[in-house]
């Protein structure tokens, strides 16, 4: 079941805490790369458009005691003719926005999601700017089309982290995920009550999930699929 | 903007729930679709809408006032316009749990179902007893009725198709449900609730046809076991509104490379040899300067809700609905934060039964302290439809705002679409769960890819990931 933040705790009093990510920017800047980078530790140059992951997951311990697990939410191409549906920002607790530094057009894509964002998600969601393809303009400065001094000026305006990074390369790719996580309100999501566990552990919630292993009469228990 | 592809499988037209399901599960099956939508969103018929939109669609309201600012922020608000909540136990959830979309959308329960007997203000309103305890502790009957009951209830829960020994002596196929209730001598008024609140027929048509027996005791069975699997009541619900349903089996179809369009008008349908061989569209967002995106592509199948092909279809019958925003639960119900109460139409003069679904903030669709309910029924009369639903309004008591437009017509396709391969589906009708849509998304697959539509296995898919 999709829900966040979870709350939770691990043996010995350790904090762990759920949230949902959500990635947004013009296609083909590489938000699908730069997910695939910090979950799986891949890249592929010829990555087709996203088909089949209905969100992957990472965790990141954060320090010794404590644990966040990002539940990264892609956009399936919805985004290409301005189609996300209001579900997919729906408890989003962060958001990547990425562009391409090569292309100065999808910096200013990515401004129009920070404004999407805010008048669509909730009021404290922790957005992060990402330029991406550092390794182009590294191996060849010229190809830049953004400077970093710009985005960096309108992220601090916005009120956005930021970092240039590099899918392929791997650079601050990590960084930015870490930086999310240090922003995330994980005091919060480890209290008891806060926004909601999964609907199977609520009052009145139902884990239909469970229905295969349990047929007749569940009585709504259950816990997370996560 | 990229550009659309220059052939699709299928062409999927608006984003109503049954389109959205088809839509999804070609998408997983592998098909390429272009999923458009003439609206700004998603649910077209089957969206969930914000009060501010609401206020407007049907101008309740005085140019100049904001009277939705006195009920807190719009977008806290997600009212439905369509009356149903889903069976526990029922094939929407069924294919829900199927495909994964459960992974998008939490539900939770209705907390009660609840019949009426009687009419005005001294009418019984009584939880539908749902198994042979409940029926013995039930005042919808008297003592000896309450044993008769019993026994019906006991024999429709031990029964089973393939066991002959279970199906005391009546062969079901050919029998009506009149013979099943004289045998076990129940009541009319005990048939009455049977029949409605727990079968759920909108009608008494069932009662004498030949061979209903079998569908009746099949929709009380599911009655009973969608009950037992949570308790409360046989119903769910999904966080936020019924809006996400639609939404979440648009992403399914996304997930696997469906295409998404709203705001795409079809300019021109465009047919070879009598068959649909492609469409003409363009997309422009409202207040969009210039011409939009126009295009032209090429499909071998169109799957429509009726609106978009209106020379296709006919009108079979109006719904009539008000939707109301109350700041208290409905008297009788034990303060249930939710539930349905149906009332059936012998019981208030009429042909067609009259439901009130009702959710409220434990569903996050208003803020704390609103109730919305909906009471609808079809209509039966060409003038005076408000008067139709008195008897729902009646049960309500004070009712803070109300919503209610002309009948509503619901429509179904006049051909199969074997022949042009153009496939319309039918609208929602006025039952009060998704039983006869998902009827619709089965029948419109079968005849669309001539097979039967096996929902189970579908997330294990070939080729696809599922991460963890």
């Amino acid at each position: 079941m999709a829900t966040r933040p979870q709350q939770g705790g691990r043996p010995g009093g350790a904090r762990f805490a759920q949230f949902k990510l959500v990635l947004l920017g013009e296609s083909a800047v590489g938000k699908s790369s730069l997910v695939l980078r910090f979950v799986k530790d891949q890249f592929d140059d010829y990555r087709e458009s996203t088909i089949g992951a209905a969100f992957l997951t990472q965790t990141i311990a954060l320090d010794d005691q404590t644990t966040v697990k990002f539940e990264i939410w892609d956009t399936a191409g919805q985004e290409r003719y301005k189609s996300l549906a209001p579900m997919y920002y729906r408890n989003a607790n962060c958001a990547v926005v990425v562009y391409d530094i090569t292309q100065a057009a999808s910096l200013d894509k990515a401004k129009s999601w920070v404004k999407e964002l805010q008048r669509q998600a909730n009021d404290n969601i922790v957005i992060a700017l990402a330029g991406n393809k550092l390794d182009l303009v590294t191996e060849q400065p010229d190809k830049r089309a953004v400077p970093t001094a710009d985005a960096e000026a309108y992220a601090k305006e916005a009120n956005l982290l930021f970092f240039e990074t590099s899918a392929k390369t791997a650079e601050n790719v990590k960084e930015l995920f870490a930086s999310i996580a240090k922003k995330l309100p994980i005091e919060q999501a480890t209290q008891r009550g806060v926004r909601g566990g999964p609907a199977g552990g609520r009052p009145g919630g139902v884990d239909l999930g469970a229905r295969a292993e349990s047929g007749t009469a569940a009585g709504g228990a259950g816990g997370c699929q996560c | 903007m990229e550009e659309i592809a220059s052939e699709y499988d299928v062409v999927v037209l608006g984003t109503g729930l049954t389109e959205c399901i088809l839509s999804g599960v070609m998408s997983v099956r592998g098909k390429k679709v272009l999923h458009m939508d003439r609206n700004d969103h998603y649910g077209g018929e089957a969206a969930s809408v914000n009060l501010e939109t609401l206020f407007k669609q049907y101008g309740n309201y005085q140019a100049g006032t904001e009277p939705w600012k006195k009920y807190g922020r719009p977008n806290d608000w997600n009212i439905d316009l369509v009356p149903k909540l889903l069976m526990a136990n029922g094939d929407l959830t069924n294919i829900l749990v199927s495909t994964d979309v459960t992974r998008y959308i939490e539900f939770k329960q209705i907390a009660g179902s609840y019949v009426q007997q009687g009419n005005g203000p001294r009418a019984t309103v009584a939880k539908v007893p749902s198994d042979a305890g409940e029926a013995l502790r039930s005042p919808l009957m008297g003592l000896f009725e309450k044993r008769r009951a019993r026994n019906f209830l006991t024999w429709v829960g031990n029964f089973d198709e393939n066991n002959p020994s279970t199906h005391n002596g009546m062969n079901l196929s050919q029998t009506t449900m009149k013979q099943v209730y004289d045998k076990y001598g129940l009541e009319a008024t005990t048939r009455d609730f049977i029949g409605h609140s727990m079968a759920l027929y909108p009608t008494d048509e069932h009662i004498n046809q030949k061979g209903m027996a079998k569908d009746c005791i099949d929709r009380i069975r599911l009655y009973v076991n969608s009950m037992a699997r949570y308790g409360k009541s046989p119903y769910i619900y999904p966080l936020y509104g019924l809006g996400e349903l639609p939404q979440g089996f648009a992403r399914l179809s996304a997930i696997y490379g469906g295409t998404y369009m709203l705001n795409a008008t079809v300019d021109e349908v465009k047919y070879e040899g009598g068959k649909v061989s492609g469409i003409k569209a363009t997309m422009k967002e409202r207040g969009e300067e210039g011409e939009g995106m126009k295009f032209e592509t090429k499909c071998k199948k169109i799957l429509a809700d009726p609106s978009y092909f209106p020379d296709k279809a006919r009108v079979v019958g109006h719904l009539v609905k008000a939707i109301c925003i109350l700041n208290h639960p409905i008297d009788k119900t034990d303060n249930a934060d939710s539930l349905q109460l149906i009332i059936p139409q012998s019981q208030v003069g009429r042909r067609h039964d009259i439901y009130v679904a009702m959710v409220s903030s434990t569903h996050n669709v208003c803020p704390k302290g609103y109730y919305i309910a909906i009471v609808s029924t079809i209509s039966e009369s060409g003038a005076n439809h408000h008067l139709e639903l008195q008897p729902g309004l009646d049960r309500l008591g004070k009712i803070e705002e109300q919503f209610m437009g002309p009948p509503i017509p619901i429509y179904e396709p006049l051909e199969s679409g074997v022949n042009d391969q153009v496939f319309i589906s039918r609208s929602y009708d006025a039952s009060s769960h998704f039983e006869t849509m998902t009827d619709d998304v089965r029948d419109i697959y079968r005849r669309a890819e001539g097979e039967e539509l096996k929902v189970e296995g579908l997330k294990d898919g070939a080729g696809l990931q599922y991460e963890e």
